[in-house]
């Protein structure tokens, strides 16, 4: 069944823009990328709009639907507001090159900061032993598509752009946490994550989760799991004392 | 007629030139990739899905909806420089959900929890009725708790008095802290008040009203890593509320007989319990900060409980407050001669 959908489409870029009204036809089944294809194709051949793979698995089509970071191309038109319009702009966080095209390269800046995978000195670089329970603790993480929801809808840089240079997102402290759980790494990144890449900006209010398209449990299984790793060697006496007599036991033993 | 599209990449990739009008999808480029990473590569090295046209051979690249369409040639040149202005977009939120009725719930569940807590606190009677005292005042710590051990045939002999005469305000001050510190602190209930009191922010994608933030990275919410420590003490204190559970068994014509102050009070103890065990800190204390849990079996099989138990942390936090009031206030109805205590037998 066709029907007439209108929607609110900002337009602009970093000088400016305003709301753009279409009224495009709709059909049944439809998601909002269709939509915005339809736009493009029937009334704005010059609307700029980021996609890839239409599957929800490129995580290119990031956009802000009625005011909820979603991938457009996994967002049914059903699943809104009937007889409303759709209003459609870019991700509010990141600055804008055109319409619905943001320019993402923070991420990546953010990517390069987090010290790659180090094998412990006793360990061989690869090929090693791993067992299954080791590994499905960060294939969770390893779901992750990089369409930026989470770090679009992050508080601390989504309405505090200084807090940029000194944090790194949810996306990233996945990517930490898998790291640190990796049983051959070597490398200790909680001190780090905790003093240069703000993982003490994060209170947990578990927005990365809630729009995660992958359904990760950003917050409980990444973020507080590496905000207790950093309690164990900051503050938390208990451990530090057991710590440090195991680490005794050892360095007697050798 | 299929258009020409020319970009200037300010990346480390020299220009391309694609064919079709969809300017949008392969014109600007997915992603910035950064050394070492491709353009359809994720920003840890793993390949990404390709893009579109080189995932369909034979089929131009940007032609996918609108190449049946005839339009006009569409140029789109990049910025030479990055664009470093955000969409100005004026309104708080475009939600059109009622995003503020969850904050709304919370805030009104959470203020008045505290203002019946201060109430009974502050009280400093009717907490005791034998065989029930109330979980806000227990255990007994201070010596004016004498007036609840006198009608007890077992209430805490170690502790009471170690506060002593010179305490002159309600006993449950002293102990209070501890649950109301391990539930301040609590990761849940940090979510839980941060977005319907402190409003930072209220809901996802909602602006926040305040100018700054440091979040938890600085005093005073860096306190908050404290959680840990009541959470050792909140164990040691379910025990002693688990104590007064048994006592509450424990009638004046002898043990074995029970009320339906007896069952709150079991109630209770069990969803302290069922709550301090599902806490976050609980599950990393067990098994989360293990690297390796191929080597250590037994813990990573409780890890999967309390992991289980950590998917309904939320339920049970607000289920656990709720009793507890409701507790304290069956104890203080009995206590005061309002409701007379049901016997089972």
């Amino acid at each position: 069944m066709s029907y007439q959908l209108v929607l609110r489409i900002w337009r602009g870029d970093s000088s400016g823009g305003d709301f753009v009204h279409y009224e495009v036809p709709a059909d049944e089944g439809e998601v909002v990328l269709d939509v915005v294809h339809k736009t493009q194709a029937l009334f704005a051949g010059d609307l700029a709009v980021r996609w890839n793979c239409k599957a929800g698995k490129c995580g290119s089509c990031s956009a802000e639907i009625n005011g909820v970071p979603r991938l457009m191309c996994m967002t049914k038109l059903s699943s809104l507001p009937a007889g409303r319009a759709v209003t459609i702009t870019p991700l509010r966080t990141f600055p804008v090159i055109k319409d619905l095209v943001t320019d993402v390269s923070f991420n990546y800046e953010k990517a390069r900061q987090v010290p790659a995978f180090s094998a412990q000195p006793d360990q061989p670089v690869a090929p090693f032993t791993m067992y299954q329970e080791d590994v499905e603790r960060s294939q969770e993480f390893r779901k992750c598509i990089e369409c930026w929801l989470c770090q679009d809808t992050c508080h601390v840089i989504r309405d505090h752009e200084e807090n940029k240079p000194h944090f790194a997102g949810p996306r990233f402290f996945i990517r930490y946490a898998e790291l640190d759980m990796h049983p051959n790494d070597g490398l200790d990144r909680k001190k780090l994550l905790q003093e240069t890449q703000g993982l003490g900006y994060c209170n947990i209010t578990k927005c990365c989760t809630e729009v995660c398209p992958e359904h990760i449990k950003i917050t409980d299984n990444a973020i507080i799991a590496m905000k207790e790793r950093v309690v164990d060697v900051k503050y938390d006496p208990v451990v530090k004392f057991f710590g440090r007599r195991r680490a005794g036991r050892e360095k007697r033993g050798s | 007629m299929a258009g020409v599209v020319t970009l200037a990449r300010t990346c480390r990739l020299a220009p391309i030139t694609l064919t079709g009008l969809n300017v949008g999808s392969d014109a600007l480029p997915r992603q910035r990739p950064h050394p070492g990473n491709t353009a359809a590569g994720r920003s840890d090295g793993r390949p990404g899905p390709g893009p579109a046209g080189s995932a369909r051979p034979g089929r131009r690249r940007g032609t996918s909806h609108a190449g049946s369409h005839a339009m006009t040639a569409v140029t789109a040149e990049r910025p030479a420089g990055p664009a470093k202005a955000r969409a100005a977009i004026a309104p708080r939120t475009l939600r059109l959900d009622k995003w503020w009725k969850e904050p709304a719930i919370t805030a009104t569940i959470l203020i008045s929890f505290v203002v019946y807590a201060t109430w009974a606190a502050f009280k400093n009677a009717d907490y005791f009725v034998r065989p029930y005292l109330s979980p806000f005042y227990s255990p007994c710590l201070a010596s004016i708790c004498g007036h609840a051990r006198a009608g007890a045939t077992t209430v805490h002999p170690p502790m009471v008095g170690l506060f002593g005469p010179w305490w002159a305000i309600s006993p449950a001050i002293i102990v209070l802290i501890i649950p109301l510190g391990f539930r301040f602190t609590c990761y849940y209930y940090r979510k839980a008040y941060y977005r319907s009191i402190w409003q930072s922010p209220s809901a996802c994608a909602v602006r926040e009203p305040h100018k700054g933030y440091k979040g938890e990275s600085k005093f005073p919410l860096i306190i908050q890593n404290v959680h840990r420590w009541f959470f050792y003490l909140g164990l040691l204190l379910n025990g002693i509320l688990t104590w007064d559970a048994v006592e509450a068994f424990h009638f004046p014509r002898g043990w074995g007989h029970a009320g339906f102050g007896t069952l709150m009070l079991v109630v209770n103890a069990i969803l302290l319990w069922t709550y301090s065990l599902s806490c976050h800190s609980c599950r990393h204390i067990i098994g989360g900060r293990l690297k390796h849990f191929s080597r250590h079996p037994l813990r990573f099989k409780l890890w999967g409980v309390v992991s289980k138990m950590n998917t309904k942390h939320m339920q049970l936090a607000w289920v656990s407050l709720i009793f507890v009031a409701l507790t304290d206030l069956y104890v203080r109805l009995v206590a005061s001669g309002w409701v007379t205590d049901p016997r089972f037998f």
